[in-house]
Formats: structure tokens, C-alpha cells, sequence
């Protein structure tokens, strides 16, 4: 993972608390008598800004008060050898809804009372209909208008002055401070022409009230418009959110009871009938069922559950109804943390965005000295009536210029872009990751779990004379009892299925890269590569041959050696996953190259290869070599993107430009990928790929959009090409196109929405 | 002379709002002790925008979003890797711990709420 921080984000505790008169209650597991609940109590009270911590037995709970991030709480309890979890109840954005809407109407109501005022205005200004200023009716006409123009200042774009008059205030200037100095200028200039026409040359003489009001009007609908679009953005956040039950079924004192979801607690025994969703995670403790995770992980295909598997919160349950132990709430859920990780990723900002904030920190000012120049240029340089001149074409650059454009660019792009690829199972971590991605040339994969199932089946046994498939397999079913690596695993579970009697192996040792020695019935029993062998100085005779033509079959040929005599082959083979050749099909038709890397042999990595389509393999590449692989890529100039299962590639995913941890399911807490992939399928990466490039391509024109729109707006509002072609932009104008620049921003970003995975649907 | 002046008064406007904006800097409220601080997201300015704080410490800022617009929405602490979501009249508390001296830039998603942490 990239980290861009100036600071070092390891260093700085965060947390986010909604502020409840700064109470946290957490749920306790492991509490057995009283002794637990005082061990418990004082373990919170220790922590550092605790007042008051009280812990109730009946219901496993604590309540604590005092300024205190709940994280540093649980941590505390974990310490003193308990469990803990922050109780919060399920997120609710329908308050947020109403209150958005609310805005919305008011500002749709600002712009037709606006609008109501100033369109008759400018109308009877097009047609030549209006009263002239110098005669006494006319005056009154004027004073009524410019009372009535004040009035739709204050009541439709007060909110501009007051947050021009605070932000000066804090030395800061915003849009409030263009739109308010732009309109507020007209106002007080058409003011002194009604009142003391006799100051202003008599060509200048004109009034501007109905710009003020258009201006004030199309600024709100421009607003109202961008909010609506802007929703559409964080639909992905809450179509997340909307997954999490408001209620789960518990059962206590044998009785079950329907509760708020904030109110289930840990090692809770919950309830799931069929057509339910599963409301915490935690693990089945009777019955099964088939559950449709698709909604997080992409999967289409529902998992089969039975006791001991794990369920995850939001999932759906479709035909069995279970029981289960809650071991994650509130906060801990994996569906609460792809929530905090999708919010957390759609706040961040590619490299490609910066430029645009350091621009948009000093936008303003700087657009305040052009206007002042502009008002100078016209005062040095204009024509008669020059005061008009100076007037229109200051109160135009202050109108068009547009700092929201260019601030929104980027932000709103990223957010609709990391929603996107969350629906399709794929969490970005920021948007670093997302930049990144659109510009790899490479894609390493790795070949276990990732190119292949993961789930090795033994499929070939080879004895040498003296020996029998039988012993074989049971001599290295015995030896391999003791492994957690998969292949031991396939071997273990090969020998059980044909009933081998296996013995208990004493002096285990695992040789990485090589395989395992052990004393299996008092024998010397090697068991693993032929390098294994050949360190041993093993003679393996013809067996070499045979192990080379398994291998070619991309089966991986592991020897098996007693006491410093070859005994024969065990074959595992790894099946390929059924969808891996089309999606490196996929990577290829983007224009990536793609290497896969192995600790297996030559021959069988070779095999996998031909049958999927790869560019080059890396066989025979010990764990702890991996990351060196990818360096050694880079320095070739390769931009590379790793993708592995986030545990045992770790290193090499952090050491890509872009890690992916594949296959994960709902578990996201995969720190040393940049990009988390919860279905098993190397599609996701091409997704993942295509929706990086998608989304940076979207910010580009955005920020190019926005750039533009300022560089060409402002010089032509100032009036540069006057004295080429007489054109001078009239400050309604400006004040649509400025109203429409943001939504032209938010609804490109919007377009994002539609994306779609260039997979093949089965 | 007449335009001398105007020309005069221009350039000194120029000056006024590189100063104001660029060169000075508003008064930091500086904290003391525990507590929340809290911050006013309103009328498009964080109230105060310029806080001392010390570093290494953790300190709790308390946002209250009264400004519905969406710009004010989020408080995006970029150096720190913060992000928060504020709803309209509901405070949130966001603990955040500055890990050395220096000045700590908060914003909303386009950058016109801006405020400081000032790490001492």
C-alpha cells in the first residue's frame, strides 16, 4: 500500500462518535460471577478520561461515561481477558434523507420567488418597457424595485452574504463571497443611479436589479439541482446500510424475543428463519441453510451453511432456519466495517486531485485581484459609458468563476467510483489504490487460491517396487498430520477417505521451499521436492522422469523418501478455477500483462500457465522471495499490480504498486491489500481494474471540464476579446453557466453509476 | 489625478486582499485541559477555524453541522487520514491525535470549510 500521508497514519488514533452525552455502552463476553464484573469495571475505569464505568452482570453489558474513543474501551476489556463490543444501533439515514429534502424545497422555493422577481424585470428590460429613471414615476418604479430586490437578497441569498461576511471574518473566501460581492455590487450600484443619478454619467445611467435577482435565482437552482444529483452519489453507501435488519431474533431465558438490532449483545443465541436476513455476524450452532451473501461478497451462487460455519450480518437467509451465536456487533460487523471502509475510501484523494486543491485554496483570492483588474483595465481602457462597462464586466468575473467545479472534481467522481466497485463485492481502500490501478502494466498472480482453487486433491500415486499405493499415501498421511500447509492437507485427508491406518510422526520439521523430515515407526522419513531430495542426496532414479511428466500435467510431484531410499510420488493437483482463463482473458484484452508466481515446480507452474493464458511464470519462488519478484518487476519498470490472498502474500502485496487480496469472502481486514476482492473469482480483479480506470478517466474530465470552464469563463467575462470582437458576457449568463458548472460536475460523476463489468454473464 | 487615485486605491485593494487572505491568520483558540472542542460548521466557515492544540495528545473535536448544504457534509482531515460525516444538528465527537508539531489543514470535499489544528 502507497500511503501518500505527510504524517504517519499509524500514529494518530481516530474514531468518529456520534455524541450521546459522552456514554458508550459496550457488550461484555466471558463474564462468569461477580469477581469478572469488578475486573471488568476497573479495567474501564483505568482508561485514561473514564468517569464513570458500571457494569451490569444480567446483561453483560458496561456503560461507560467520559470523553473516551470506545476502541481504547474494548481495547481495555480485551486486556483484562474478556470480550467487548461497542453497542450502536443500526445507522439511520432517513433523519439525513428528510433533512436534505427540507433544503432541497427551500432551495427551489428561493428560486422561484427569485426567479418570480427578476424575470418580469429583465423581460420588460428586453422589450424597452421599462420607466425611465429620470422621470418621477420612473423613480418610484425604480425605489419600489430596488426595495423589492433587497428583499429577495436577503430572503434567497441571505445565506450568501452571511457566509461571505463570516468567512472574511476567518480570512477565508468562499463562492459565498463571489456571489455576494457580484450581486451585492449590482444592487448598490443600480441604488446610486435611482438616488443620486446626478453622480454617475448620464450613459451609465442603468440599472441592474434584475441580474442581482436571476443571478440569486439560478445560484439556487443550481444548488437544488446539484444536491439531487449529489444524492445519486452515496447510493451505494446506503443501499449497504439499507442491508442491516432493524430488528434480530433472541433467544433468552428460552424465550425468544424480537429486539433492536443495537440491543443484541455478545455470544447472544440469535434466531434466522428462512426469507430472513441475518441480522450480526457469528457462527451456527444448530441447523443449516443455503445463504445468499451476493450482496456483499458479488457471488451469485448461495453458500451452504451447517453448524460451525460462519454467517455474516445483512447476508439472506434462504431455506433453513438456524440458530447462531452472535460474535460480532455494532461496529464489528463485517458489514460495519465495508461500511466504514466504502465512507473512508470515497473521502480520500488520488495524487490527481491535488493539483486542484491547491488551486481551489487560493481560487478565490485570486479571482477578487482579476476582478480588481478588470475593474482597473475598464476604468484605464474602456469606452464610454465606462463606469457601465467596469461594473458589468467585474460583477461577470466575480459571477462565473467557479471554485465548487474544480473542489467537487475529484471527490465526487471517487465517491461514486468506490460505491460502484463495492456493489460488484470489490473495497477500495483509497484513492490512491484507484489511480494506481488505472495505470498498471503488469498483474502478478499467485498461483494457490488465486489462478487455482486453493483446495488440492491428491491425484496420482506412484510407488517404486516394494511399495504399494497404500503404504505410500499412509507413510505420507503420517508425516503430514502435523502440516497446515494445503497440500498436507489434500494428502491427510486422501489417506482418511481410503481408510489408511497413519502413524504419529515425532521430530517434525518443515524446511520452507522444500518440504518436511520427520521419524515416522523409528524411520528417517523425508517428504516434499526434489530439492528436498537433493539435499538429502536421495537418488531418484527414473521416478525424476515420471515426476516430470506429472508435472507437465499440472500436477505438483512431491517424493517420499525412507531412510535415505526413494519410495515414490504423491501427485496433488490444484484445480483451476473455472473462470480464471477468461478473466486473464480480460487483463490481456486491457492491455496488461500477466505473470503468475509459485512456489511450485517449473513443469506444473508451466502446465497452469499454458492452460490459462499467462505471459510468464515465476515457478520455484519460495513465500518470502515473492515480494523480491515483484521488485524486481518494478525495476524493470513495470507498474505491478499482486494479486494474492492478503495473508501469506502480505509482503508482496505490499511491496506492488497495487495489492489485491483475492478470495476473502466477507472478511475485509485485509491491511496489506489496497484493494479487498470478497469473491474468489480473478474477475474481480479486471473489475476492480476496469472500475479504477473508469473513475480516473472520469476525473479527468471533470477536472479538465472544471479547468477549462474557469481559464476560458473568467478571461472572457473580464472582456478580453472586446476589442477583437465586441463581446462582452452578460452577467445572467455568467450566472448560468457558473449555477451549471457544479451539476455538469456531479452528473458526469454520476455517469459512473451505469458502469458495467465487461464479464461475460453465464 | 482623479485616476490616479482610482488606480491607486485599486492596487491598494490587491494588497489588502493578499494580505487578508493569504498573509494573516485568524486568532487560534488555544485548548486547554480535556473536554470537547467544538466546532460550528455554519455559513460556510468552521467556528473557530484555527485551533492550538497540543500534539501527541488526543483531543476531541465536537462538530455541530447547522449548514444543510451538502458542502458541509464532511470534515476531511487529509494529513491524518480522517474523514467524518456530519448530520445537520446532530454533534459528532472526532478524536484525533496530531503525532507532532505542525499546522493541520481540515476541510469539507471542496475545500471551502477550511480550518487549522495548530500542533504545538
Amino acid at each position: 500500500m502507497k500511503a501518500d500521508a505527510t504524517a504517519p497514519r499509524g500514529a494518530v488514533m481516530t474514531a468518529t462518535v456520534p455524541v450521546q452525552a459522552d456514554t458508550c455502552r459496550l457488550s461484555i463476553s466471558g463474564m462468569s460471577c461477580a469477581g469478572c464484573v469488578a475486573t471488568v469495571e476497573n479495567a474501564l475505569k483505568n482508561v485514561p478520561g473514564v468517569t464513570e464505568a458500571a457494569v451490569n452482570f444480567a446483561e453483560h453489558t458496561a456503560t461507560v461515561r467520559g470523553n473516551v474513543d470506545p476502541k481504547v474501551l474494548v481495547a481495555a476489556v480485551t486486556a483484562s481477558g474478556y470480550g467487548a463490543a461497542e453497542l450502536r444501533g443500526a445507522e439511520d439515514e432517513s433523519e439525513k434523507e428528510a433533512a436534505e429534502l427540507a433544503h432541497y424545497r427551500k432551495l427551489l422555493r428561493k428560486f422561484i420567488v427569485a426567479g418570480v422577481v427578476g424575470l418580469p424585470l429583465m423581460l420588460a428590460e428586453l422589450l424597452g418597457v421599462m420607466p425611465m429613471l429620470d422621470t418621477p414615476s420612473g423613480r418610484i418604479f425604480w425605489l419600489t424595485m430596488g426595495a423589492v430586490t433587497l428583499w429577495v437578497l436577503i430572503y434567497a441569498g441571505g445565506h450568501f452574504f452571511r457566509g461571505a461576511w463570516k468567512s472574511f471574518l476567518a480570512h477565508n473566501a468562499n463562492m459565498d463571497t463571489l456571489i455576494a460581492l457580484g450581486t451585492g455590487a449590482a444592487w448598490v450600484y443600480s441604488m446610486l443611479v435611482v438616488l443620486f443619478p446626478d453622480l454617475v454619467p448620464s450613459l451609465a445611467r442603468h440599472a441592474y436589479f434584475e441580474a442581482a435577482a436571476i443571478i440569486i435565482a439560478l445560484i439556487n437552482l443550481g444548488q437544488a439541482l446539484e444536491m439531487r444529483a449529489r444524492g445519486k452519489t452515496s447510493e451505494a453507501i446506503r443501499r449497504l446500510i439499507g442491508l442491516q435488519p432493524k430488528t434480530a431474533r433472541v433467544i433468552r431465558d428460552g424465550q425468544e424475543l424480537d429486539i433492536p438490532i443495537s440491543e443484541v449483545g455478545l455470544d447472544e443465541t440469535l434466531r434466522v428463519r428462512p426469507g430472513e436476513k441475518i441480522p450480526v455476524d457469528g457462527v451456527i450452532i444448530d441447523g443449516h441453510s443455503s445463504v445468499d451473501e451476493s450482496m456483499l461478497t458479488g457471488e451469485p451462487m448461495p453458500v451452504e451453511k451447517k453448524t460451525g460455519d460462519e454467517v455474516t450480518g445483512g447476508t439472506f437467509n434462504k431455506s433453513g432456519s438456524f440458530l447462531f451465536q452472535a460474535k460480532h456487533i455494532g461496529a464489528d460487523t463485517a458489514l460495519a466495517r465495508i461500511i466504514e471502509m466504502v465512507r473512508r475510501a470515497q473521502s480520500t484523494k488520488p495524487a490527481i486531485g491535488r493539483l486542484a486543491d491547491k488551486i481551489s485554496a487560493v481560487f478565490v483570492p485570486t479571482v477578487l485581484i482579476i476582478a480588481v483588474i478588470t475593474f482597473l483595465a475598464w476604468f484605464n481602457l474602456g469606452p464610454e459609458p465606462k463606469l457601465s462597462y467596469m461594473l458589468v464586466a467585474t460583477m461577470t468575473v466575480l459571477i462565473i468563476a467557479c471554485p465548487c467545479a474544480l473542489g467537487l472534481a475529484t471527490p465526487i467522481s471517487i465517491m461514486v467510483g468506490v460505491g460502484k466497485a463495492a456493489e460488484y463485492g470489490i473495497l477500495i481502500r483509497n484513492g490512491e489504490a484507484l489511480q494506481q490501478a488505472g495505470k498498471l502494466t503488469t498483474i502478478v498472480l499467485d498461483k494457490t487460491g488465486t489462478v487455482t482453487e486453493g483446495r488440492p486433491a491428491v491425484t496420482t500415486l506412484l510407488p517404486v517396487p516394494g511399495w504399494d499405493e497404500s503404504k505410500l499415501l499412509s507413510v505420507a498421511a503420517s508425516i503430514e498430520t502435523g502440516s497446515e500447509h494445503p497440500l498436507a492437507e489434500a494428502i491427510v485427508s486422501a489417506a482418511k477417505a481410503r481408510q489408511l491406518e497413519t502413524s504419529s510422526a515425532s521430530d517434525f520439521q518443515s524446511i520452507t521451499g522444500h518440504g518436511v523430515s520427520a521419524a515416522v515407526d523409528g524411520k528417517k522419513v523425508l517428504f516434499g521436492n526434489a530439492r528436498l531430495m537433493a539435499r538429502h542426496q536421495i537418488g531418484l532414479g527414473e521416478l525424476t522422469a515420471r515426476a516430470e511428466e506429472l508435472a507437465a500435467r499440472a500436477q505438483t510431484p512431491m517424493f517420499l523418501a525412507v531412510d535415505g531410499v526413494a519410495a515414490g510420488i504423491v501427485a496433488v493437483a490444484d484445480p483451476i478455477k473455472p473462470d480464471s482463463k477468461a478473466a486473464i482473458a480480460r487483463l490481456h484484452a486491457i492491455g496488461l500483462k500477466v505473470v503468475m508466481i509459485t512456489g511450485d515446480n517449473r513443469a506444473t507452474a508451466d502446465a497452469v500457465a499454458r492452460e490459462v493464458g499467462l505471459d510468464e511464470v515465476m515457478a520455484e519462488v519460495l513465500p518470502g522471495d515473492k515480494a523480491d519478484k515483484v521488485t524486481a518487476l518494478q525495476q524493470r519498470g513495470e507498474i505491478v499490480g499482486m494479486v494474492g490472498d492478503g495473508i501469506n502474500d502480505a509482503p508482496a502485496l505490499a511491496q506492488a504498486d497495487v495489492g489485491y487480496a483475492i478470495g476473502t469472502g466477507t472478511d475485509v481486514a485485509i491491511e496489506s491489500a489496497d484493494v479487498t476482492l470478497m469473491r474468489g473469482s480473478l474477475h474481480g480483479v479486471a473489475d476492480a481494474i476496469a472500475i479504477s480506470r473508469a473513475t480516473v478517466r472520469n476525473i479527468k474530465q471533470n477536472l479538465f471540464g472544471a479547468f477549462i470552464y474557469n481559464v476560458l469563463g473568467i478571461p472572457v467575462a473580464a472582456g478580453v476579446l472586446y476589442p477583437f470582437t465586441g463581446l462582452l458576457l452578460n452577467p445572467i449568463i455568467a450566472g448560468a453557466a457558473m449555477a451549471m458548472s457544479s451539476v455538469t460536475v456531479v452528473s458526469n460523476a454520476n455517469r459512473l453509476r451505469w458502469f458495467k463489468s465487461g464479464r461475460a454473464q453465464p | 489625478m482623479n485616476a490616479w487615485a482610482i488606480n491607486l486605491a485599486g492596487i491598494i485593494v490587491m494588497a489588502l486582499i493578499v494580505w487578508w487572505f493569504w498573509l494573516s491568520r485568524p486568532q487560534a483558540r488555544r485548548v486547554s485541559g480535556a473536554g470537547a472542542i467544538e466546532i460550528i460548521v455554519d455559513n460556510g466557515v468552521y467556528t473557530p477555524a484555527r485551533i492550538e492544540v497540543p500534539a501527541g495528545k488526543p483531543v476531541t473535536l465536537r462538530f455541530l453541522r447547522k449548514d444543510p448544504s451538502p458542502c458541509a457534509e464532511k470534515a476531511l482531515f487529509d494529513d491524518l487520514g480522517i474523514s467524518a460525516d456530519l448530520t445537520v444538528g446532530k454533534p459528532l465527537d472526532v478524536i484525533v491525535t496530531p503525532p507532532r508539531p505542525g499546522e493541520y489543514e481540515f476541510t469539507c470535499q471542496m475545500r471551502m470549510y477550511r480550518g487549522t489544528l495548530v500542533a504545538k
